[in-house]
């Protein structure tokens, strides 16, 4: 499917908004969430405009599922870090065990249900904590209301992960078509809830 | 009448030119001779940084018009070139000749006029590009796009100079980072128009040595590049948000040159081509904005 100016273009505007959250907008946080949310806007970013470049054919890469997790995963490392403090190690083991799993059964050939299973369970943990920890914090008045929107951001980006990881692993949830229709707008989407809840909360 | 044919005349003949100066090639390096100069950091001269771009500008187009002007010849036999208006004889050669070499004196000669040592720098700019580079190794070795990758890397090296005088390291590692940044393009020009160059008798690494090995020289010195400007962005000492923005930049280039390196593919090869570009524009406004 050929990309269209509008998805460049929103495409576009996903990587600046990336690039201003990797440059200003995590500046006054710890060393360890500051790397954590480099690499998931780093690869926001990256991924934007290797999209831009390449177009949509560069999701038939099989390297986009290993991608893909990296997001989830580095987002919600850094929350667990910010705001769960005892559970920072727990988390941390998970993260690198989880993209480990994810690497590995993708890149040998199974023909059992374990690559699924892998990446439904390290998206999902992944997913929840980024979609719940923000809207628990703000409603328990811990952090701004306007931070819940980091938790909208975290259901479009599992939404986001889920289709293309189904997609890739040969059991799409929706066409083809229908992914790559709304890829673009769902990117920008969940980035603008990123930054605004993060600027803002 | 006469005055209005005058006007459709002249209008003709800038549109035959402007291609003659390679516009995106020469606003590219135009750039980086921006970002070399407030890389510094130092107080600003308007008039000193208007007069860097016009000489830069004037200089880089006159080595451009004279290279058009002397490979005439072969860019007639290239598909790829063979439109240009010095190529189709749509301009008579002697005046691209004498356009070329009046807009060169004009560019180094003002730049000398702005600083001596700025001016000297410009002027091998031309030099390696138009006596080395296009006059004495292109028909003779594949190996002569180090000497377009040299003359590529002076207008950094001179508006760095231009700011603070003398040569240092940050001015060097500039230059290296253009150096090897200019590979992915020629090198990737010389696979996806291989056919053209091997028409014109143009020795390139792909005829002379083999694919593979010109994809890994394009991955390598993609690498070197990328090296390069992390070095120079720590010396030059920008904040730690624009250096996680080149090392997220910086990623993403390494993680393309692997894939060519991995990957036979024309495509990735002209991604990698398109993304160290976008590379380099985006590092170079991130050193620019040393200014600020």
């Amino acid at each position: 499917m050929k990309m269209s100016a509008l998805d460049r273009v929103l495409l576009l505007i996903t990587v600046f908004l990336s690039a201003y959250q990797i440059v200003i907008g995590i500046d006054d946080l710890s060393t360890a969430p500051i790397i954590a949310y480099t690499i998931a806007f780093g690869v926001l970013l990256v991924a934007g405009l290797l999209l831009i470049i390449l177009g949509f054919d560069v999701l038939e890469s099989p390297i986009v599922v290993i991608v893909s997790t990296i997001i989830p995963l580095t987002l919600s490392l850094g929350l667990v870090w910010e705001h769960l403090a005892s559970y920072r190690t727990g988390y941390l083991i998970f993260v690198l065990i989880g993209f480990a799993a994810v690497t590995l059964t993708r890149s040998i050939t199974m023909q059992n249900k374990l690559p699924i299973t892998t990446i439904a369970i390290v998206h999902g943990i992944a997913g929840i904590t980024i979609f719940l920890l923000p809207i628990i914090l703000s409603m328990q008045g811990v952090m701004k209301p306007a931070f819940a929107l980091v938790g909208i951001g975290g259901a479009l980006i599992g939404i986001g992960g889920l289709l293309l990881s189904f997609f890739k692993a040969g059991k799409p949830i929706l066409s083809r078509e229908m992914i790559l229709r709304i890829f673009p707008s769902l990117l920008l989407l969940m980035t603008i809830c990123f930054i605004t809840g993060f600027k803002f909360g | 009448m006469t005055v209005q044919s005058s006007i459709i005349n002249r209008k003709s003949k800038i549109k035959l030119y402007w291609p003659l100066i390679k516009s995106t090639q020469t606003g590219l390096l135009l750039a980086t001779g921006i970002a070399g100069y407030l890389s510094a950091g130092t107080r600003i001269g308007l008039l000193t940084l208007l007069g860097m771009s016009i000489s830069l500008f004037l200089a880089i187009s006159g080595s451009t018009i004279l290279n058009m002007w002397y490979d005439r010849d072969i860019d007639a036999k290239m598909k790829r070139t063979h439109k240009r208006s010095a190529a189709s004889g749509e301009l008579d050669h002697k005046e691209v000749f004498g356009v070329g070499t009046a807009v060169s004196i004009l560019g180094i000669g003002w730049a000398i006029s702005i600083a001596p040592f700025y001016g000297l720098v410009v002027f091998a700019g031309w030099f390696f590009d138009v006596v080395i580079y296009t006059l004495w190794l292109k028909r003779r070795t594949a190996w002569s796009i180090v000497w377009g990758g040299i003359s590529g890397a002076m207008p950094i090296l001179a508006g760095r100079v231009l700011a603070i005088g003398h040569i240092d390291l940050v001015g060097v590692l500039l230059a290296l980072a253009i150096l090897f940044w200019i590979p992915t393009h020629t090198l990737t020009f010389s696979i996806r128009f291989r056919e053209d160059y091997a028409n014109a008798g143009v020795p390139t690494f792909p005829s002379t040595y083999s694919d593979t090995f010109t994809r890994a020289t394009i991955a390598i010195s993609s690498m070197l590049a990328a090296l390069a400007i992390g070095w120079a962005s720590v010396l030059i000492g920008i904040s730690a948000g624009y250096l996680r923005l080149i090392a997220v930049l910086t990623a993403g280039l390494l993680l393309l040159a692997f894939a060519t390196f991995r990957v036979e593919s024309e495509r990735v090869n002209f991604g990698l081509f398109k993304y160290a570009s976008l590379y380099m524009l985006s590092s170079m406004i991130i050193l620019a904005m040393k200014a600020y």
